[in-house]
Formats: C-alpha cells, sequence, structure tokens
C-alpha cells in the first residue's frame, strides 16, 4: 500500500477514496440483486409458492440463484421509451435523482467504529437530508412522463413522504437525545453492553415509529400507494421502460437496505454483539440488518395495501403525537436520577 | 488557485445559473427545480464555510420538505407565463431597490477591513458546529428563539385555520367507527339446509 501512495503522489488521495468508495457501492448492487431474488423467494414460501428456480448457472438450477442476473441483462438490453410531450431532459434525470441520494448516504454508515468512509461530526443530520432529497425522483418522474396516472403517482409519493419525514425525524431526534452526539459511530458506541442497552428498549414507541416510517418513505408495501397497481397501473414509473425503470428498481432496493442498515445502527446496537462476551463485528451489522429486511418482505406479504387516507392519518394523527410523546418522556426523565436508563 | 477555491468558483457559476433559470424559465416546474439546484448548491458553499449544520439544515427545511410542496402545487396548477410576465415594468423599481440594497450590503461585508469588520477566526480542531449553535440558541438568545418558536406556531395555525371549511354532506368515514367494526358486525352466518331443487318425475308414456 505504502508503494501504491509513493507512485500515485498527490493523485493517492482520490484514488484510495474512490477505491473505498467501489468497495462500498459494488457489495451494495449486489445485495440489491440478491435482495430481489429473496424477496421473489421469501414471499413465494410465504405463499406456498416455490419462487423463480429455473435459471441457474452453467446448466445448474442452483435454486434459481441466477434469475437477479438474468433480469438486469434483460432490462439493460430493452429500449428505454420516451413519451409524446415527456420533457424530455428531466425524463432522463428523474432515475439518476432517485438513485444518487440511496447511494450517497452511504458515505457516513459506519459498518464497525474504524470502517466508515466518512466519519463527519453531524452524520445523523447528514443522513437525514440526503434521504429527503430521494422523493425528487419520484416527483419528477411522475411530472416530466406527461401522464396521469404517473403524475397521480408522484404527488401521492411527495404527500406520503414529507409526512413520514417529520415522523422519521422525530423519532431520531429521540436517538440523539439519548446519545447525546450526532455522530453515528458515537451514536452506536453509546449502546454498547448487550441488547438490552440498545436504544430499542428504552426508545421502544421511537423504533416502531422509525420501522414503519421506513417502510412508507421507501414507498414498499402496505404503503405503496405511489405505485398502486389497481389504481393507477404503476404509479410514477409506468412510463418507464429497460435502464431507467431499472434504476428505480435499484433505488428502491437500496433505499431499503439503507433503512435497514440505519434501523440497525441507530436502535439495535449497529456492530456490537447482543451478548457482551461475543466479539463486536461488522458480521453482527449485517445480522441485524437481514433481520429488519426480512421484516419488510414479511409485511409485503402479510398486509394488504392501507387507503390513503388512512396513511395520512397514521402519519400526521398517530404517528407524529407518539413520537412528541416520547421525546418529552425522555427528556423529562434525563433530569431526574433514572436518567441512566435512557442513555 | 487552491482546489478550494476552484470547489466555490464552480459551485457559485452553478449557483448563478441556476438563479437566472429560476427567473427566466418558461415553465414554472422547471422554474421550481432549478430553485432546488440554486438551495443545494448554496448548501454546498456554506460547507465550504464550515457551517455544516446550518447547509445541511437548509438542505434537508428548504430542499427535503418546502421545495417538495412548492413543486406539489406548481405541478398541479396550470399556471400561464405570460400572465405573470404582464406585471414586469410596474415591479421593476421595487425590484431595483431590493437588487441595489442586496449589493450595498455585499459590499459592506466583502469590503468589511475598510469597515472595521473583523473575519472570524478559522475554528480550532473538533470544534462543533452543531454543539455550539445549540449553546447560543438555548442560553443568550433563548427569548428571541422562543419568540420565533411561537410565532411560527400561530401561522401554522392561522394558515390551517384559513383554509379549514365545514361543507354539508361530506362523505367522511368516522374513523373510530371504522376501527370498532368487527367480523360479527360484517358477517352473518346462516345455517342452511342442504337443498336439493323439486324433481318432477315425468311420464315417459
Amino acid at each position: 500500500m505504502e508503494w501504491f501512495q509513493e507512485v500515485l503522489g498527490p493523485a493517492w488521495a482520490p484514488v484510495w477514496t474512490l477505491a473505498k468508495i467501489v468497495a462500498i457501492v459494488l457489495p451494495l448492487l449486489i445485495a440489491v440483486a440478491y435482495l430481489t431474488y429473496a424477496e421473489r423467494k421469501i414471499i413465494g414460501w410465504m405463499q406456498v409458492r416455490m419462487g423463480p428456480n429455473r435459471v441457474g448457472f452453467f446448466g445448474f438450477r442452483l435454486w434459481g440463484l441466477g434469475q437477479p442476473i438474468a433480469d438486469a441483462v434483460k432490462l439493460m438490453t430493452k429500449e428505454i421509451m420516451l413519451p409524446t410531450g415527456a420533457s424530455k431532459a428531466l425524463f432522463l434525470t428523474a432515475p439518476v435523482l432517485a438513485i444518487a441520494p440511496a447511494m450517497a448516504a452511504w458515505a457516513v454508515v459506519p459498518f464497525t467504529d474504524r470502517l466508515v468512509l466518512a466519519d463527519v461530526d453531524a452524520s445523523l443530520l447528514y443522513i437525514m437530508a440526503i434521504t429527503s432529497m430521494g422523493v425528487y425522483g419520484v416527483v419528477v418522474a411522475g411530472w416530466a412522463s406527461n401522464s396521469k396516472y404517473a403524475l397521480l403517482g408522484a404527488l401521492r409519493s411527495a404527500a406520503q413522504i414529507v409526512s413520514y419525514e417529520i415522523a422519521m425525524g422525530f423519532a431520531l431526534v429521540g436517538v440523539l437525545m439519548s446519545a447525546q452526539s450526532l455522530n453515528l459511530v458515537e451514536i452506536v458506541q453509546g449502546q454498547a453492553g448487550g441488547f438490552w442497552q440498545w436504544y430499542w428498549l428504552p426508545l421502544f414507541p421511537l423504533f416502531l415509529v422509525y420501522l414503519i416510517a421506513g417502510v412508507a418513505e421507501t414507498n414498499r408495501a402496505p404503503f405503496d400507494v405511489a405505485e398502486g397497481e389497481s389504481e393507477i397501473v404503476a404509479g410514477f414509473h409506468v412510463d418507464y421502460s429497460g435502464m431507467a425503470f431499472a434504476v428505480f428498481f435499484l433505488a428502491e432496493y437500496a433505499n431499503m437496505i439503507l433503512i435497514a442498515a440505519l434501523t440497525a445502527i441507530m436502535f439495535l446496537g449497529g456492530w456490537l454483539s447482543p451478548l457482551p462476551f461475543l466479539p463486536d463485528s461488522a458480521l453482527w451489522l449485517f445480522a441485524k440488518m437481514s433481520f429488519v429486511l426480512f421484516c419488510f418482505l414479511w409485511f409485503r406479504a402479510t398486509f394488504p395495501r392501507y387507503r390513503y387516507d388512512q396513511i395520512m392519518r397514521l402519519g400526521w394523527k398517530v404517528f407524529i403525537p407518539v413520537t412528541l410523546v416520547w421525546i418529552l418522556v425522555v427528556g423529562g426523565f434525563m433530569q431526574t436520577p433514572l436518567g441512566y436508563l435512557f442513555h | 488557485m487552491d482546489f478550494a477555491s476552484l470547489v466555490f468558483y464552480s459551485f457559485a457559476a452553478i449557483l448563478l445559473l441556476s438563479g437566472l433559470r429560476v427567473v427566466t424559465a418558461k415553465n414554472p416546474v422547471h422554474a421550481a427545480l432549478a430553485l432546488v439546484l440554486a438551495f443545494f448548491t448554496a448548501a454546498a458553499i456554506w460547507l465550504l464555510l464550515e457551517a455544516e449544520f446550518l447547509a445541511i439544515t437548509l438542505v434537508l427545511v428548504y430542499v427535503g420538505a418546502v421545495m417538495v410542496l412548492f413543486i406539489f402545487v406548481v405541478m398541479m396548477l396550470d399556471i400561464n407565463i405570460e400572465e405573470m410576465r404582464q406585471g414586469f415594468w410596474d415591479y421593476l423599481p421595487i425590484a431595483g431597490l431590493v437588487a441595489g440594497l442586496m449589493a450595498v450590503e455585499m459590499v459592506i461585508v466583502l469590503s468589511g477591513d475598510r469597515f472595521g469588520l473583523s473575519a472570524p477566526a478559522p475554528a480550532p480542531d473538533g470544534f462543533s458546529n452543531t454543539r455550539q449553535l445549540g449553546l447560543l440558541l438555548y442560553t443568550d438568545y433563548v427569548y428571541a428563539f422562543e419568540l420565533a418558536a411561537v410565532i411560527l406556531l400561530v401561522a401554522i395555525v392561522a394558515a390551517i385555520a384559513l383554509t379549514l371549511r365545514r361543507r354539508p354532506n361530506r362523505k367522511v368515514v368516522d374513523v373510530g367507527w371504522q376501527v370498532r367494526q368487527t367480523a360479527e358486525g360484517r358477517i352473518r352466518m346462516v345455517n342452511l339446509k342442504p337443498q336439493k331443487p323439486e324433481y318432477k318425475e315425468e311420464d315417459d308414456e
């Protein structure tokens, strides 16, 4: 490594950072591909079906493990259609706007206390700001398509994401009050000492709100009215095809993985092991993320789609009051000798 | 030119161009999106100033929430841009006055040395912008801060009160009633005996 450093000279720092970015994004994209496979398999089993089991490698079926690759190749070779009257530049920018925040947020996500691309002071704020940009992909796509269904999907999505972001933000306020830091590494370190010390227990209402708001924020079932196949065909991406559609797909799944990682970091102790005598490792983080992702798929297989007014009611009249009350409870307890319960 | 000034000038150029697009774009949605770009670039320039809390809050509040609602509204309206352009010459004097004032303010800040203003010292290592702002807001400026919060609350209540209309014959479902429903109230199980249609034996003869 030092040899590289000498050869590259001043170009070393950008090259090294680029290598680290590739080391995060590449596994992320592979994880996205196989999350779609896992989703189809798991929901298949829950519905007593087989799921994809045909496409394999080199003549072996391998339980259908080649399916995501085949899907990606199919989407890449399809033509990207431009609808008549579409705003061309915005139509093609929208998928990029959707996926860029989903990737950029990973810059501050810590995998262990040393394994983090950018250990910035206000990483929690950064995450909140970057993830709030994700709605533009949906809104711009819906408007630029020049289609009624797409516009309706975009409007629904904009209203839904803005509503749930407030609840999500308040849930995170509770976390930063407990951790007394905006730094994700310090937030995890504040949860040290076994699974009963993780923030899911003292902040249980906030944990639930964050998890459910995360499902709504990523437009996943049962909150996927932005797509709503039964009413508005496929919502905001009804006019997209080929790779442009695939990028939206990637963005949705990358966002799911991101929300899973954040839930694991804020409420489930990140890379900390559940029992103090076991060693801490990034593997714990991946295990917790997998659990949250499994819950996402489970929700989709279990619950029917919410009606739009029910979604709005849940966001504004249930979640926001719950988070506000619990923030008051946490703040109040912190002034008493019982404050240690919330740290 | 060092790297920081290169970043600054490229971001400043993007900021100016997007600001120009806001006022010149024919399509209101394009104008609003240009405004989003302008906010985002302004936040990036604030980051260069090491004002990370303000920069991220600008993105979080304005880009992430305010502009989304803005675009939400603009997308649904059928705005005639020609009609909006009509008052251009009437508003020009006021706009010129505002622009002139802003230019004067910028000159005072930028050439601060001549007016006895001193530039802030660069922050020491481990300086937390967020902590510092929080300390100031909740100690020295707590009354002003609370006052601003109350004014905002009043504005929210006023906005809701302005748009609140009681209309008769609304088909709103009472949520509590909806939640209280059980299967027993909705489905009646009836025990029907298996029935056979009457079969008449016909005479073949």
